[in-house]
């Protein structure tokens, strides 16, 4: 790992972000590293993810930082998902998935005791590989279902919810003349932003993504990634992609995991320009993938 | 490579076989399915040969309508047996409906692997007792035990405070009205949780993942993803068990007391179509007599009809992907 680490909490303690302090030892020329690179939203300490005794994940420190896309990338089976999916506590979910060391939450362990997953859920939200709008609900309904579960039933809240959410969504143009026809009546770029949109509704910190354009056509993954380097404005984004040309498009920063461990962990522009491990260089040569 | 197998898999293939064997098969495949269609059309035929004599003479709508049951006199009319049947099989449809589902749930989703297959086993057995072993336990067992815990201790307090309710209940006996709704919904409870836990079995993992995601609590899942994409399996269940209380013959003419007394009081006797047929199809001598239990049967074939129909719509539409979406 190649980033030096100095906590640094700020003063009001619900702010408590760990700042951190990169060594830019080879790609320092082309960063414009401003104060805002360096908030971190989350962070991994020693972090493993168990299926029954396999290890799947392989005591990952990384670092996430605020409103920013990090890229997750990979050969298949190299728990890039695994370690996704121990970001907000879906694995409490998978039988015989067990999970050990810290994945910090603008500094606080969302694997502490007493750390409600359900609202650890709410803070970081989730897009998955197919898209999957609740198919009985009208888009609507899919948007607001995370604010109506978190007790809101107030319409002029809701509505202006769902109004938010899909404008950030892109997608709000395109439906807003029928907010009451059914999710699946969209095409499946619409219904991926429908799910982006439904993820936003509840003002996530960070909002994770599982491959989200591998089961869209290209018109669909244009869509996708433009919205995503929109949203980092307000969001931090967390992606699986097993497309190296997307993580370099769309992608702040890039994570390459390799057999459950993560290898190297940069820019994107220095990991696929001048990667400093050779397993690095391999991969994303295309030598083995 | 593999050097054994490549002279049988160049072998020519027969022309015979080649040009006949789809034919061949396929005119099986036919006869047989279309065996199965002739059988049930000449069913209906037959029922309607045999029971015309009966409804020409008292009219299609004559012989539904009609009140009087008598076989002496000539006279037919199906209504109390066609109000008996879908009063019992509505009513039991209602009773058993949410604990069934309530069961399928709780195997689908809360209960340990073990706890679920005990469930799961025990829901299987009760759907595998014949129903007139079911109807023997209820002479002896559950009908006595009514009569005394329940019918006669609500019909005498509703003598002392509350005498307008006495016309609807009845002169409370075992066997009656609320006896055999009540062990109707006994046996179709299983047909509504077994088709129940496989529509919920058959939701897919990325909706309660969705919903999971989302901040949902285990219950808020199941409402927000599993039932709602289930809800075209379930409807569809509870369908096809109104038609087999529709059809449930044994245990119902075993409990339900058979009277055609309309209308029907709550501790009083009644009957049903199925009922009214096995209990006088021996003593069906007279020709009208004979042709009116065959139009019982064939009105009785036509409801099954349409229920089963009605089932397959109401899957259609409700299910993902049907219309209502």
């Amino acid at each position: 790992m190649h980033y030096a680490q100095t906590e640094v909490y700020a003063e009001d303690p619900k702010e408590q972000v760990l700042h951190l302090e990169r060594k830019e030892d080879d790609s320092a020329g082309e960063e414009s590293a401003s104060a805002a690179d360096r908030i971190l939203r989350m962070e991994t300490q020693n972090l493993s993810v168990y299926y029954q005794e396999v290890r799947g994940v392989d005591r990952v420190d990384m670092p996430v930082y605020a409103d920013r896309v990090t890229a997750l990338i990979g050969p298949s089976g190299c728990g890039k998902t695994t370690f996704l999916r121990s970001l907000n506590r879906m694995h409490d979910l998978t039988k015989g998935a067990r999970v050990t060391g810290k994945a910090l939450l603008d500094g606080k362990d969302i694997y502490a005791p007493g750390q409600d997953p359900i609202l650890v859920r709410r803070k970081i939200g989730m897009v998955f590989q197919k898209p999957n709008p609740f198919p009985t609900m009208s888009i609507y309904d899919n948007v607001s279902s995370g604010l109506r579960l978190a007790g809101i039933r107030k319409r002029s809240i809701l509505d202006e919810a769902v109004e938010y959410s899909l404008t950030h969504a892109a997608l709000w143009n395109e439906v807003k003349d029928r907010l009451k026809s059914h999710a699946f009546s969209l095409s499946g770029g619409q219904q991926q932003r429908l799910c982006i949109a439904r993820a936003l509704a509840v003002e996530p910190e960070v909002i994770l993504m599982d491959e989200p354009t591998s089961s869209l056509d290209p018109k669909g993954t244009a869509s996708i990634e433009e919205l995503i380097t929109m949203l980092k404005e307000e969001v931090t984004i967390i992606m699986v992609t097993h497309n190296m040309h997307q993580a370099m498009r769309i992608s702040d920063y890039t994570a390459f995991f390799y057999l459950g461990s993560l290898i190297e962990f940069g820019r994107t522009k220095q990991i696929f320009t001048h990667p400093r491990e050779e397993k690095t260089e391999e991969y994303v040569g295309g030598q083995f993938g | 490579m593999n050097k054994g197998t490549r002279g049988y898999s160049r072998r020519r293939v027969s022309p015979i076989y080649r040009s006949w064997g789809d034919f061949i098969f396929s005119t099986i495949l036919l006869m047989l399915g279309a065996s199965i269609i002739f059988l049930a059309i000449a069913m209906a035929w037959v029922l309607w040969r045999e029971g015309s004599p009966s409804i020409r003479r008292h009219g299609f709508f004559g012989f539904l309508m009609g009140s009087t049951w008598d076989p002496v006199g000539g006279v037919h009319g199906a209504r109390p047996f066609i109000t008996g049947t879908l009063i019992t099989s509505f009513s039991s449809l209602l009773i058993a409906f949410i604990p069934a589902v309530s069961a399928a749930v709780i195997s689908a989703e809360y209960a340990p692997s073990w706890l679920a297959r005990i469930i799961d086993t025990l829901i299987d057995l009760l759907a595998a007792i014949p129903s007139v072993v079911i109807g023997i336990w209820g002479i002896f067992v559950f009908a006595p035990f009514m009569r005394d815990r329940i019918y006669l201790p609500l019909s005498f307090w509703a003598a002392d405070h509350a005498p307008r309710l006495l016309p609807a209940l009845g002169n409370p006996v075992s066997y009656n009205l609320t006896t055999a709704v009540i062990v109707l919904s006994f046996m179709i409870i299983p047909y509504i949780t077994a088709l129940t836990r496989d529509a919920i079995h058959l939701v897919p993992k990325d909706q309660r993942e969705a919903a999971w995601a989302l901040g949902a609590t285990r219950w808020e899942v199941i409402r927000l993803a599993v039932l709602p994409y289930a809800r075209g399996g379930i409807a569809a269940g509870a369908v096809l068990s109104l038609a087999r209380a529709v059809g449930e013959t044994m245990a119902v003419a075993m409990l339900i007391g058979n009277a055609n007394n309309l209308p029907f009081r709550l501790f009083q006797p009644a009957t049903t179509m199925p009922a009214v047929i096995v209990n006088e199809f021996r003593e069906a001598v007279e020709q009208m007599h004979y042709a009116s239990l065959m139009a019982v049967g064939l009105y009785l074939f036509i409801i099954a009809f349409i229920v089963n129909l009605a089932a397959a719509s109401i899957q259609k539409r409700l299910s993902v992907g049907g219309r209502m979406l």
